[in-house]
This record gives structure tokens, C-alpha cells and sequence, in this order.
């Protein structure tokens, strides 16, 4: 289920659930806090490069989630010496999260069943 | 975050984001250095990868943006950067506009004032006064009123008024001031409080001089009583009469008629003594108007039958003294139907006229809107190349007209303001208390800022097909001079009926024009050439009965004695001059049954001394005038006009010799017939008038015309001077108006003249704005083809045949507009004879006029761009290349 595709055309990138991308980036705060760039490279090791996270998506989406207060963001100097921006889950990011979350599986809970009649989801 | 971010942590918060754009390239640049790229190949991968920063930045942005406001607002910098780099345009289309929406906000502001704004009393909208069916006027008798307020089952009290004008002495000079006699109930039943003291009611009246009270307007109180709160319980005295002032009105209350502001209020019981009406006779209809609110739930239909059913027992009941006695009723704002039609019409006739002032300029400025949008082509084809959407592009546009046509109807609305208030604090005429209170209110304001939206629009409007065809591709690649010309253009539709429109303006603005030049050098039927006029009224300075003709030949004798003085006349009212001459029903001598529905006419009654007709310069068709001999103990004579004579005796019979009788009976015999002449309007139809002589028809009115010697040297001033001398040796005392006999006259030509004005201005505006058109126009057509005429001149061209080439279409535009202007004008200008006397667009003057007016403006227009056209030097233009 790719995030962004980069053979797709600008505006017809969309994310496939809309909300998916900021689950994966409060997600991945919620290990770890990080900076963009290293938050592009988490989603995409953790995926197993199966999704590409897109830069044009990204910022706009870590706007979004710092103006809703889900997440702070302070400058600060990296592991490698870098200086960096700094992003972190807040409370109500981390309340948000797990609602998403759970709302989200059950919805991948649904969609499975659709399309695999007969299997149960968790296998 | 709050909900509007303070700006500097907005700033901030932008700020950071560029930073941390940058900072992430910068990161994946030495990422993939790192996996071995050359910096080069690196950096160049790495904003590859990135995308397109700005967009990214600016849709981040746009998280926090109150989205539309922002956008409109970047749209609005952008529309005042692009404003600023042409000023010269921005000047002219804000002018335009100004001058557009100006016109438009002054005449709706008028129109507000006059029509649509209900008068400043309570419960205005269910006010009505009852006008004659089919006659403009409603005056009527006091004892009809009477009959009428009491059986009545419609009005919550009625209420009567009469105007007169007297003089008031209160302890010192005494001077003329305008009074409304008014009914007991008068402040009562139209809701008014005294801002001051208390008013008269209807208790206060007990038959006729039973309330001797004054209530003062509240300007009059503050101009001539300086604000003095003492006055209240204050003796005055009007025309020698002790009254009592009893109050002062509210400042918002001027009386109920809109131009006419009473300087105050005395109770109509005094009528009798302070004016001389009698009250008892129910033929003498001197109450100027009869007015009420409508009852609750009584519909004017209703109200109008109940007051018909009256009317027709009253006329059953006094057949001698009542005529046919139906009714309409009236706002009484302008005295019914007699201001108010006239009024309703020259307003909707302007309205038109500046609403296509408003459509032409709007014309104007979609023309030179669509020159500049496709100067612009190369820039919207390059915006559209990069992505920006036509939506975005219309946008800027919409937004840069809308900007300039606000901006217009700022500056407009501003200029109309200062003229209005001027307009409101105009007092035309000195001797009357006449206001043109055209204040503007909200609504004005209102319909200005509307009138500059929709012209924004309709004048963006115009490019916008030429944006949504743009071919980015086809522009780019052939530039914009080889656009190949349209046949017609929507810029050439534009720009005829831009100048149809003025076209229709300058006919009617000189059909108006030359209709007042002939109206001012028509006939009047008298003469005021060298005439001086002097006028007081006796019973003002006491003089009453015999006393009154004896004083008034004395007067005519010590102005006879004056040096350089031809003739001396004396005469009651004065035509013309809106001085209330009286009038009165007459019939044949063989009519025995004098009731008014047998009268063979209605005459008016001019009181005259014998010598009247020279002095005024009016001429006797035959017979004799009056002599000194004329008097009481001589048989009844008048001289009639020719009208009179019409209509009493036939056009063709002669009327000396011949008698008619007056309402009560005395029988007149005609002994000269005088030509016709106007007496109360420029526009009105022959009048049927009598003059009767001073010794048998006595009035304390005392106009004297004091015509003096052609080439006698007598000034204006000298003669004045002289006059007021004799005159105050025969009583000190006497209150004395002193002018040139043409000047009483400008408030019967006031209406014309504000028309003419009016219709001027709007001509020249018109002219302007097709002259503007022109220029713009064929300047712009000569700047797109200076190459093309280039090639002309140095293939041989002749300078007739470049300037056919540059011009020609601009002429050929400009006669068809012409052409159908001229036509629409005059057929417009039928409104125009509603007002303005002997106003005919079938002049020939009128329409040379227009063809030289409109050929003159091309000629202008066409000027400097016809200029440019032949000063092309080829040799640099194809060096440019």
C-alpha cells in the first residue's frame, strides 16, 4: 500500500487513506522522536522500502500535525552533528494515535474480509 | 495555536520551515555523497528527489493559512504591484470611475431624498393628503375641512394647513417670514414633541383669533432667535398682531412639504386676521392642504370612498359653493401630484441617463481592461505554462478590477458627499425657505459600494474569454505582435456602444440646453427689460381698508417723480414669480345658477393700478386699460387675456363690451382684452386670466414695476436707491424688497436651470468618457501596428493613406456610434419636455450640434495618436527588429 507513488503525477498524489501518513509519522514519534529527513528513512527501512515517502506530502503533513498540537517540533543538534528540527509526540498526539489506530484496523479488519472472503483477518 | 496567529510567530514558524527544506537537501546531498555521487551528480539527484521545493513549501504553508482571506489578500498585493507599474492607466480608470459612480451616488442620493425617503414624522408611510381627482392641487375650504375631519371614518385626524408669508416684528426691524397656518390638531396628529415649551392642540382653538400662538422652527429659532431658551412666553407681533410664542419644534421637523421649511406655526383660527382668508365662506378654498394618517387596517381604496361619499353629500348639501368633490390620495412630501410627478419623472429621466454614464464608463474600461490583458498574453501563457491554473489567472484579474473599481467608487462617493452636503446647505433663494435636504444615509452609501462591485465585474469581465482561450504554446512561440485581427471585436462592440450611449447624453444635454436659451427668450407676455420692482404689503405696516388703495397711489405718484422713469405699475402678484395670485371661478352673464359645476372657467385675478400694463411691458390687443375713475362708484370693468376671452365668449367674438359674472353675482364688463402670457411656470398651457382695477378689487399687496428710460442712465443700484429713498419718506417703517424685475424669477426657471445643469454635466461626462474611449482606442491600435505602418511609409505610403490605415477604424466606430446615440437621444429627450420649456430634439441646431460635438471629439481623441502614426520613422522601428 504505497504512500505516494513517484511515477504519479503531482496532483494526483494523494494518500490512499486519507490520515494514513500522519498515523506512520506520529508512529514513528512515538518510538522515537526525529527530524524529517530521518523520519523519511524510518518509514521507509521500516516498510521495507515498500513505501516511499514523499517530501512534497511529508512537510505538509508535519504542518498539519503541529498547528492540531499532536506534535512539537524544536531545533536541536543530531547524533551526526547536524543541526536539525526536531519533531515529538505530544499527549493528545499519542490519544490521537492510538484512536486512529484502532479505528484503522478495524476498517483493514473490514476491508480484508471483502476481499478475502472466509479468511480471517489475522492470519 | 490560536485561531489567527500573531503575525511575527507566523513569520517565524515560515521562517523555520525554509530552514529545515533546506536542511533536509542538504542532508541527503552528503547522504549521497557519502554512497559515492560526485557533488554535482548529488545535489542534482537530491532536488530531484526533493520535488519542486517551492511548491512544497507553499503547500505546507498552507496549513496554516486562513486559506481564502490570505490567497485574496496575495491576489490583491499582486493586482496593486501590477497597478503601480502602469500608473497612467490606474489614473485613468479610477477617474473614470470616480467620475461614474460620483454622478450616480448625487443622483441616487436626490432620488433618495425626494422619492424614496418617507418624511421625517412618525408612521410617515400611512401619512396621505387628499388631492382633487384629476387636478394636481388640494386646497380647500375651511368649513369642507371641517365637515371633512369630522364625518370622516378613515383618518385619525385630519389635519389642514395654509402657507403664508407675513411680517414679523419682534421689538425691532420687522422683517418677512413664511408661516403655516395650521389646524389645532396639526403637532397631535402627525406625533411631533416641542423640543421646546409646549405646541398648540386643538383645545386651544374656540373660533376664529380665539389662539394668538407662535410655534417656532427649530432653525428659525436658532438662526434669528440665537438659540435664547427664554423665548417661550414671548410676545411677537405678525403683521402688527400680538402673538405669543407658545414653543419650539423638533430640529429633524421642517413642516411635511420636502423643499419648503416654514420658519414657524401659528394656529389657523388666526388665519382670518394675520392673512385676510375668510373662513366662513365655503367656496373661498385658500387651506393649501388636507392631510392624515390612515387608521390602522383602512386601506387607501376604503378611505378614499368614505372621503368620496362625503364629498358628494357636501356638494348635494352647498351646490352654490361646491363643486365635483373626489378624491386621490398623495404622499404630501411634494405637494401631491403637482411637484410629484414632475419630480419622479426628470429623477428616473436622470437616473437612466447617469446609470448609462456608469455602463459607458464601464464600457470604457472593459476596452482598455481587454488592450491590457492582451498585453499581458505573453505573461498569463507563461503563468499558464508553469502550472498556474486559468482559475487562479481570472482571479488576479477579477481582483485588480474589483480593486480599481472600489477605489473609484471611494474617491466617487467622497466627491459626491462633499457636493450633497453643499447641495443640503443651499438656500437658492434668499426671500423663500427653500431646502434641498439631499443629505446622503446608508442607503446611498450602499448602493455605491454595490454600483463599483458590479462595474468591477462587468468590466473584468470582458478579457475573460480572451485568458480562457490562451494557447500558452501558440503565444510563446509567435509572440504577441501577430495576433491576426477579428473582423469585429468585442473591444469595437464596446467602444459603439460606449459612444452611443455619450452620444445619447450630448443630444439631450443640448436639446435641454437649448430648449432653457428659448425658453429665456420667449415671450412671457410682459417685459422685464429696465424694470426695477419694489414690494411690501400694507397690512404688514398697518394700513387696512381705504387707507390701503389711498397709500398705494401715493406710492406710484412719488415714484413717478423719481428722475429717468418712464412708467410706474402696481400689481398684487407678481406672474412669474411664485407670488400667489388669487383665483376664483367666473360664468356667462347668462348663467343664473351659480353653482361651480356650471363656472365657465377658472380665472386668476391680478389686481392692477391703471398705468400696469405699460409698466410691465404688457401689450393691450385692444380696448382701453383702467383709469384712476374706475372705482367704487363705476360700473365692475376688467381687462381680460386672450384666453379669458376664449374661453368665456367664443374664439372669435369680441369681447368688448361684454360681461361675465364672478361667484357671487356682480357682474364685470370686459373693457380690454391683453395678450397671454406665462404666470406660473415656464411649462404651463394658456392660462384664462382677469386683471381687475386696484380701486374696485383692493389688496394690500403691493408690487410697484418701476420701468425706467431706455438710455436714461438709471443703474440698478441708482434706481433701487432712489425708490427705497421716496418710498421710506412716505412711511419709515415700511418693510421693502427692492430688485430688478427679472430676479423673482429664477425660482420659476430654478426647476429648468437644475435640469439644464444637471443634463450639462452629464453631456460633458459623456463627451469625456467617449473622447477617453476614442484615445484609447486608436492609441492602442497605432502602438500594436507601428511596425506595419513603418513598412507603409517606407514602401511609399501617403500620409492620408497611414493615417486610413491607423484611424480608420476608430472613425468608422465612432460615426456608427454617433449615428445611434443621435437616434436614441432624441428619442429620449421626450422626457425632457417634462421639464425644461420647449425642449425638441427636432432642431436642426440641436442636431448639427451633435454631429459637430461628436466629430469634434474624435478629432480630439484621434489627435495624438494620429500624431504618432505619421512621426513613425521606419528606419528605427526596423532597426528594433
Amino acid at each position: 500500500m504505497p504512500v505516494s507513488n513517484r511515477h504519479m503525477t503531482e496532483t494526483t498524489s494523494r494518500d490512499l487513506f486519507p490520515g494514513a501518513l500522519e498515523m506512520m509519522i506520529l508512529e514513528s514519534l512515538r518510538r522515537q522522536p526525529a527530524h524529517g529527513y530521518a523520519l523519511v528513512q524510518h518509514i521507509q527501512q521500516r516498510s521495507k522500502n515498500l513505501l516511499q515517502v514523499e517530501e512534497g506530502s511529508l512537510y505538509p503533513a508535519l504542518q498539519r500535525l503541529l498547528k492540531a498540537k499532536l506534535v512539537k517540533a524544536e531545533w536541536g543538534v543530531s547524533s551526526t552533528n547536524r543541526r536539525v528540527r526536531t519533531y515529538r509526540i505530544t499527549a493528545s498526539g499519542l490519544r490521537h494515535l492510538e484512536h486512529q489506530i484502532s479505528s484503522f484496523g478495524r476498517m483493514f479488519e473490514g476491508i480484508t474480509l471483502v476481499l478475502n472472503p472466509g479468511k480471517s483477518p489475522a492470519s | 495555536m490560536d485561531l489567527i496567529p500573531p503575525i511575527f510567530r507566523r513569520r517565524k514558524l515560515l521562517d523555520d520551515l525554509s530552514e529545515e527544506l533546506r536542511l533536509h537537501i542538504e542532508e541527503r546531498v552528503e547522504q549521497l555523497k557519502r554512497e559515492g555521487m560526485s557533488a554535482a551528480e548529488a545535489e542534482r539527484q537530491a532536488r530531484i528527489a526533493f520535488g519542486n521545493r517551492t511548491v512544497v513549501e507553499e503547500r505546507s504553508r498552507e496549513v496554516w493559512q486562513w486559506p481564502t482571506l490570505e490567497s485574496i489578500w496575495a491576489d490583491m498585493r499582486l493586482a496593486l504591484r501590477q497597478l503601480r507599474r502602469s500608473p497612467g492607466y490606474t489614473f485613468a480608470a479610477i477617474l473614470t470611475l470616480a467620475l461614474a459612480i460620483g454622478a450616480n451616488a448625487v443622483v441616487f442620493s436626490v432620488m433618495n431624498a425626494f422619492i424614496l425617503r418617507p418624511l421625517n414624522v412618525p408612521r410617515a408611510e400611512s401619512l396621505y393628503a387628499l388631492q382633487h381627482e384629476n387636478q394636481d392641487v388640494a386646497n380647500q375650504s375651511y368649513s369642507n375641512y371641517v365637515d371633512l375631519r369630522d364625518r370622516n371614518r378613515s383618518f385619525d385626524g385630519l389635519m389642514a394647513y395654509n402657507i403664508a408669508v407675513v411680517g414679523l416684528d419682534t421689538g425691532g426691524n420687522p422683517s418677512s417670514a413664511w408661516m403655516e397656518v395650521a389646524s389645532g390638531n396639526y403637532f397631535d396628529a402627525l406625533g411631533i414633541q416641542p423640543y421646546l415649551g409646549r405646541f398648540f392642540h386643538a383645545g386651544d382653538e374656540h373660533g376664529p383669533n380665539s389662539a394668538p400662538y407662535v410655534v417656532l422652527s427649530y432653525a428659525y429659532w436658532h438662526t434669528h432667535f440665537q438659540d435664547d431658551r427664554s423665548v417661550v412666553g414671548r410676545a411677537v407681533r405678525l403683521n402688527g398682531h400680538p402673538l405669543t410664542i407658545l414653543g419650539v419644534g423638533p430640529p429633524e421637523f421642517n413642516g411635511t412639504l420636502l423643499f419648503f421649511n416654514p420658519d414657524f406655526f401659528v394656529p389657523l383660527v388666526e388665519d382670518p386676521l394675520l392673512v385676510g382668508d375668510d373662513m366662513t365662506a365655503r367656496g373661498n378654498q385658500f387651506i393649501f392642504e388636507i392631510m392624515g394618517h390612515l387608521k390602522p387596517g383602512v386601506t387607501p381604496a376604503q378611505a378614499v370612498a368614505d372621503m368620496n361619499s362625503i364629498g358628494a353629500d357636501l356638494q348635494r348639501t352647498y351646490p352654490k359653493d361646491v363643486g365635483k368633490m373626489t378624491f386621490v390620495l398623495r404622499s404630501p412630501s411634494l405637494y401631491g401630484d403637482f411637484l410629484g410627478r414632475p419630480v419622479r419623472a426628470f429623477m428616473a429621466g436622470l437616473m437612466l441617463l447617469t446609470g448609462l454614464i456608469l455602463l459607458a464608463a464601464c464600457a470604457n474600461l472593459g476596452s482598455l481592461f481587454a488592450a491590457r490583458a492582451a498585453d499581458r498574453s505573453k505573461e498569463v501563457a507563461l503563468r499558464l505554462a508553469l502550472g498556474s491554473s486559468r482559475k487562479r489567472i481570472l482571479r488576479g484579474l477579477f481582483t485588480e478590477a474589483i480593486m480599481v473599481s472600489l477605489a473609484g467608487g471611494a474617491v466617487g462617493l467622497t466627491g459626491s458627499v462633499v457636493l450633497l452636503r453643499a447641495l443640503s446647505a443651499w438656500q437658492p433663494f434668499p426671500s423663500l425657505p427653500i431646502h434641498l435636504a439631499v443629505n446622503p444615509d446608508a442607503k446611498v452609501y450602499v448602493v455605491a459600494v454595490l454600483l463599483a462591485l458590479a462595474s468591477g465585474v462587468l468590466f473584468g469581465a470582458v478579457p475573460v474569454r480572451q485568458v480562457l482561450r490562451t494557447n500558452p504554446y501558440q503565444v510563446v512561440k509567435a509572440g504577441s505582435g501577430s495576433r491576426a485581427g477579428k473582423r469585429v471585436s468585442a473591444r469595437d462592440v464596446l467602444l459603439v456602444v460606449q459612444i452611443a450611449i455619450c452620444g445619447v447624453l450630448v443630444t439631450s444635454s443640448l436639446v435641454a440646453i437649448r430648449g432653457l436659451v428659448r425658453s429665456l427668450h420667449a415671450h412671457f407676455g410682459f417685459d422685464v427689460e429696465n424694470t426695477m420692482i419694489a414690494s411690501t404689503d400694507l397690512s404688514m405696516s398697518g394700513y387696512s381698508g381705504d387707507r390701503v388703495p389711498a397709500m398705494q397711489k401715493r406710492m406710484i405718484e412719488a415714484l413717478e417723480a423719481l428722475p429717468g422713469v418712464e412708467s410706474v405699475g402696481l400689481v398684487d402678484a407678481l406672474p412669474l414669480a411664485v407670488s400667489g395670485e388669487g383665483d376664483s371661478i367666473v360664468f356667462t352673464d347668462s348663467m343664473s345658477d351659480l353653482r361651480p359645476s356650471n363656472a365657465a372657467t377658472d380665472a386668476a385675478i391680478f389686481n392692477i393700478s391703471p398705468e400696469y400694463f405699460r409698466a410691465g411691458g404688457t401689450a393691450l390687443l385692444s380696448g382701453r386699460t383702467f383709469t384712476w375713475h374706475d372705482d367704487r362708484n363705476s360700473p365692475r370693468v376688467a381687462v381680460v387675456n386672450r384666453e379669458f376671452a376664449r374661453k368665456l365668449f367664443g374664439p372669435a367674438a369680441n369681447p368688448i363690451g361684454r360681461s361675465y359674472k364672478m361667484r357671487d353675482g356682480t357682474l364685470i364688463q370686459v373693457v380690454g382684452v391683453a395678450e397671454d402670457g406665462k404666470y406660473n411656470s415656464l411649462t404651463e398651457d394658456p392660462v384664462p386670466v382677469m386683471f381687475l382695477p386696484i380701486l374696485q378689487s383692493p389688496s394690500s399687496s403691493t408690487i410697484l414695476l418701476v420701468r425706467s428710460r431706455a438710455g436714461s442712465g438709471n443703474t440698478s443700484q441708482l434706481l433701487g436707491a432712489a425708490m427705497r429713498g421716496a418710498l421710506r419718506q412716505l412711511d419709515a417703517g415700511m418693510p421693502l424688497d427692492i430688485e430688478a424685475r427679472d430676479k423673482p424669477m429664477d425660482i420659476a426657471l430654478f426647476g429648468p436651470r437644475m435640469a439644464t445643469l444637471s443634463l450639462g454635466v452629464l453631456g460633458f461626462m459623456g463627451a469625456m468618457l467617449s473622447i477617453t474611449g476614442v484615445f484609447g482606442m486608436a492609441a492602442y491600435s497605432v502602438s500594436k501596428r507601428l511596425r506595419e505602418l513603418g513598412i507603409r511609409i517606407a514602401l511609399g505610403a501617403q500620409r492620408k493613406q497611414v493615417l486610413g490605415a491607423a484611424l480608420g477604424r476608430a472613425f468608422k466606430l465612432l460615426a456608427i456610434g454617433s449615428v445611434a446615440g443621435l437616434l436614441l437621444g432624441i428619442l429620449a429627450s421626450r422626457v425632457l419636455a417634462f421639464v425644461v420649456y420647449q425642449a425638441t430634439p427636432r432642431d436642426p441646431l440641436v442636431l448639427v450640434g451633435v454631429v459637430v460635438a461628436m466629430a469634434l471629439l474624435g478629432l480630439v481623441a484621434t489627435w495624438i495618436p494620429a500624431r504618432r502614426a505619421l512621426s513613425v520613422n521606419p528606419l528605427v522601428l526596423l532597426r528594433e527588429e
